[in-house]
């Protein structure tokens, strides 16, 4: 039977691995041309209209300036420090958005839960307004309607503490660090460390003795109580420059442009209606059983939902949340409609016309989002490798 | 070995406190913790704080009716709805010319049509749903786009194009056209009469209209039905290519959908519009408002794309198989058994995307096109009218507009899911 002359002989025509081949490598051609014709076509016309194709304006100097920088940058840096400039401003806008979207998708997510009908309705309004309508006319309400029309800054609004809001941005008090406080930051780092090692000691003497630990408040002193300690033993080596209104304008502190707060704000209530959402679905995925055994067994409500719901409600919730995360990042990018100095906005903006580097800059600043999002998918799928369901 | 016997009875324990009537609601409902109770009285006094103001601006003391912006420029006056109603053709048209706006209507009209047809497959079966795509459909894009104003000035005209609404209704109906014929007309015929309608053609005796006059509403939904039309077939061959056997053709597809998908959609755009006309022939360098609309169909794919490969592994093997062992071919297979199941399981994830793609076409506006949003923020900075209350009206206008198409949109999709599961549920 092994006998090949035993099968009926197939013209080579439909043989299917010989198809196979001849699509493949008709795809290739095609794909091949089109990408040569368009290098080719590139080319000519880059020559044609005196557009650079190398990447010399690299360390060029960039002759403008940008309003927020967190590192030094003046109109006499290069472009490659324009281009840093742009990337550390959209991850920090990015970063902060993240971390509050979380926590407030967590909350309206949770809320529209309860069985409290104005708490979940109110939760659901929310949700529904803020998924149906697009992200850019929430960020150009938030900066043209709120941030621009408040009163400048001799009328700003107190918030206590010396945090004033008025229409040139957010003034906050600046922390200012003297020598002695990064004993502060090991302290609170030692302190995070112990409170890691308590956790897993009580977790090995519930296992041998069955008793329970009180982690909770634990881990609050064993974070909390080191860098006061420090702080205070230190001399108080943080102290605070608050803004003080000198003339028509704020002196000292330090200002956080409206942009930012604008675009930060946006890209978090936005991106929490979302997050809400997953969190949801991801909760009354856990089956009313898995509640119902775990209360016959006596655990408390709060025990039931640390213990039992929360964490085979984060196998479900954790992949559509990198996703959100991503979508945050690249989001982010919209910041050119308002004027906040981030990658696109500096780079894919301002960069662009002064060079005329086309293809080069928005090729960087592609690159720059696709690794982004590959870091962050290679992070998220660690993480999620090690929460996933163990099955025999 | 000692024994334990309980000797005497458990306490006898207080039946669970329940109070009936409104304080018991009230009680069950609201004030039910000690966490949601707090929040909820916070939440309740936030409303009774807000939402007599929230009132007494967008209607009572808003101003309906008005020349320029004096009016609205009183201390202590609401919303300005008459810098919305004189600027209603600019958001509708963009600068489309005025004589020439039925030419928009018509093409809404029947692209509207069509698409109920397509997308509400058996909703005439009962009879409110045959009155609502008869007539329901185009009085609604009749209210929409030429509006009441437009009617009164030319009533020949806008009257015709809601004849030719629902005479084309009532065509698709009582003839009973196929499905799939319908299809064929939206996705190849109705565009090429869409392009010469709103173009102009002298064959037709139509005025030229340069894309550069053309915005406002009409552009937002021309961009979103050409992203939505072009990315279905896209999608569905590149979700087909990312699951082929064909290693070069995953390999291609892999790659141009986590592109698309790992970069935003701005920078999308940025190529679109900068790079595009540098790959292409001279003479072939397109058109001003095609660069973005090539850019968002080319994005929309890659996402239609993935929602595809979510309904195509969904499908069990042993469909694939059965079509095989009946000797189908791979494109007989496809058409004939797994795209039609695979599609049905995820029309609900299909519109979700074209919810987001059609909040995406507000970033159209980075390249310079006149869309809705674009109008919109063009328009708050007339100095004829410039106030404090014009922005938040004309933001408050246009987030209504789009809560309107999306949230209707996800009602739909809701709709769908459950009609889907019908086979399903026990």
């Amino acid at each position: 039977m092994s006998d090949a002359a035993a099968q009926p002989s197939v013209s080579l025509l439909y043989n299917p691995r010989f198809r196979g081949f001849i699509w493949q490598a008709i795809l290739i051609l095609i794909v091949g041309f089109l990408s040569y014709e368009a290098v080719v076509n590139a080319a000519t016309n880059m020559r044609a209209r005196g557009i650079p194709t190398d990447f010399s304006f690299w360390d060029r100097v960039a002759s403008f300036d940008i309003n927020q920088t967190l590192i030094t940058y003046s109109a006499t840096s290069t472009y490659g420090q324009a281009f840093l400039v742009g990337l550390l401003n959209t991850l920090l806008a990015a970063i902060i958005g993240v971390v509050l979207a979380t926590f407030l998708g967590f909350f309206i997510g949770a809320a529209r839960l309860s069985k409290n009908f104005v708490v979940s309705k109110l939760a659901a309004i929310y949700v529904e307004v803020l998924r149906n309508t697009p992200l850019l006319l929430q960020l150009l309400f938030i900066y043209n309607a709120v941030l621009k029309p408040l009163p400048n800054p001799r009328d700003s609004i107190s918030f206590g503490a010396g945090i004033y809001l008025n229409n040139r941005g957010l003034v906050v008090p600046d922390p200012q660090f003297a020598p002695g406080a990064v004993y502060i930051l090991v302290a609170a780092v030692l302190g995070l460390a112990a409170s890691v090692a308590f956790k897993a000691y009580a977790k090995k003497r519930q296992f041998e003795r069955g008793e329970i630990l009180p982690v909770a408040r634990m881990s609050a002193a064993l974070i909390l109580l080191p860098p006061v300690i420090v702080y205070l033993l230190a001399g108080q080596p943080i102290s605070f420059d608050t803004p003080v209104l000198r003339g028509f304008n704020f002196v000292g502190g330090m200002r956080v442009l409206p942009e930012f707060v604008a675009l930060v704000v946006g890209l978090s209530i936005y991106t929490a209606a979302f997050i809400a959402e997953i969190v949801r679905a991801g909760i009354l995925s856990v089956s009313h059983g898995q509640t119902e055994a775990a209360q016959s067994l006596g655990l408390s409500r709060t025990q039931t939902l640390k213990l039992v719901v929360v964490p085979q409600a984060l196998r479900v919730i954790v992949p559509p949340l990198t996703n959100q995360f991503l979508a945050l990042t690249k989001n982010s990018s919209l910041a050119v409609f308002i004027g906040y100095p981030d990658l696109v906005q500096v780079f894919a903006g301002t960069v662009l016309n002064q060079t005329g580097a086309a293809v080069q800059v928005i090729a960087i600043t592609m690159a720059v989002y696709l690794v982004i999002s590959l870091i962050t998918a290679m992070i998220m799928n660690v993480y999620n490798r090690r929460m996933a369901l163990v099955e025999r | 070995m000692t024994l334990y016997l309980r000797g005497d009875d458990a306490p006898v324990l207080a039946p669970p406190t329940r109070v009936g009537g409104a304080f018991g609601w009230l009680r069950e409902h609201i004030f039910s913790g000690y966490v949601s109770g707090p929040l909820a009285l916070a939440f309740i006094s936030l409303i009774v704080w807000l939402l007599p103001d929230l009132i007494r601006f967008f209607v009572l003391d808003a101003i309906w009716s008005a020349n320029d912006g004096s009016a609205c420029r009183v201390q202590g006056t609401g919303a300005c709805w008459a810098f919305v109603d004189r600027k209603l053709d600019f958001f509708r048209y963009g600068s489309y010319p005025g004589s020439e706006h039925w030419r928009v209507d018509l093409t809404l009209m029947i692209g509207t049509v069509l698409s109920a047809r397509l997308l509400w497959p058996d909703g005439q079966k009962s009879r409110s749903g045959l009155l609502a795509f008869l007539f329901g459909g185009p009085l609604f894009i009749f209210l929409m786009m030429p509006g009441p104003a437009a009617v009164l000035r030319e009533p020949g005209v806008e009257l015709s194009i809601l004849a030719v609404g629902i005479a084309l209704a009532c065509v698709l109906e009582f003839l009973n056209i196929r499905t799939l014929w319908v299809a064929i007309v939206y996705f190849f015929i109705f565009p090429i009469l869409a392009v010469y309608l709103l173009k102009g053609s002298a064959v037709l005796g139509l005025m030229q209209v340069d894309t550069n006059l053309w915005g406002g509403i009409f552009l937002s939904l021309l961009v979103a039905t050409v992203g939505i039309v072009f990315s279905l077939p896209a999608g569905v061959l590149l979700a087909l290519g990312r699951r082929s056997e064909l290693p070069a053709v995953r390999f291609f597809s892999i790659l141009y959908i986590e592109f698309v998908r790992g970069v935003p959609f701005i920078t999308v755009l940025f190529m679109a519009n900068t790079m595009l006309p540098l790959f292409v022939p001279d003479n072939w360098s397109p058109d001003r408002l095609m660069r973005p609309i090539i850019g968002f169909a080319l994005f929309a794919a890659a996402y239609m794309a993935e929602e595809v490969r979510g309904g195509l592994q969904a499908i069990p093997k042993g469909q694939s198989e059965g079509a095989m062992a009946l000797g189908l071919s791979y494109w007989q297979r496809m058409r004939l058994i797994i795209l039609p199941q695979a599609l049905t399981l995820v029309i609900p994830g299909i519109v979700n995307i074209f919810i987001s793609l059609f909040k995406d076409t507000t970033l159209v506006a980075i390249v310079g096109i006149f869309d809705f949003l674009r109008a919109i923020d063009a328009a708050r900075i007339d100095p004829v009218w410039t106030g404090p209350t014009v922005s938040p009206t004309v933001y408050a206008f246009a987030a209504a507009f789009y809560f309107l198409f999306c949230f209707g949109m996800s009602r739909y999709s809701q709709m769908m899911e459950e009609r889907l599961s019908a086979g399903r549920r026990r």
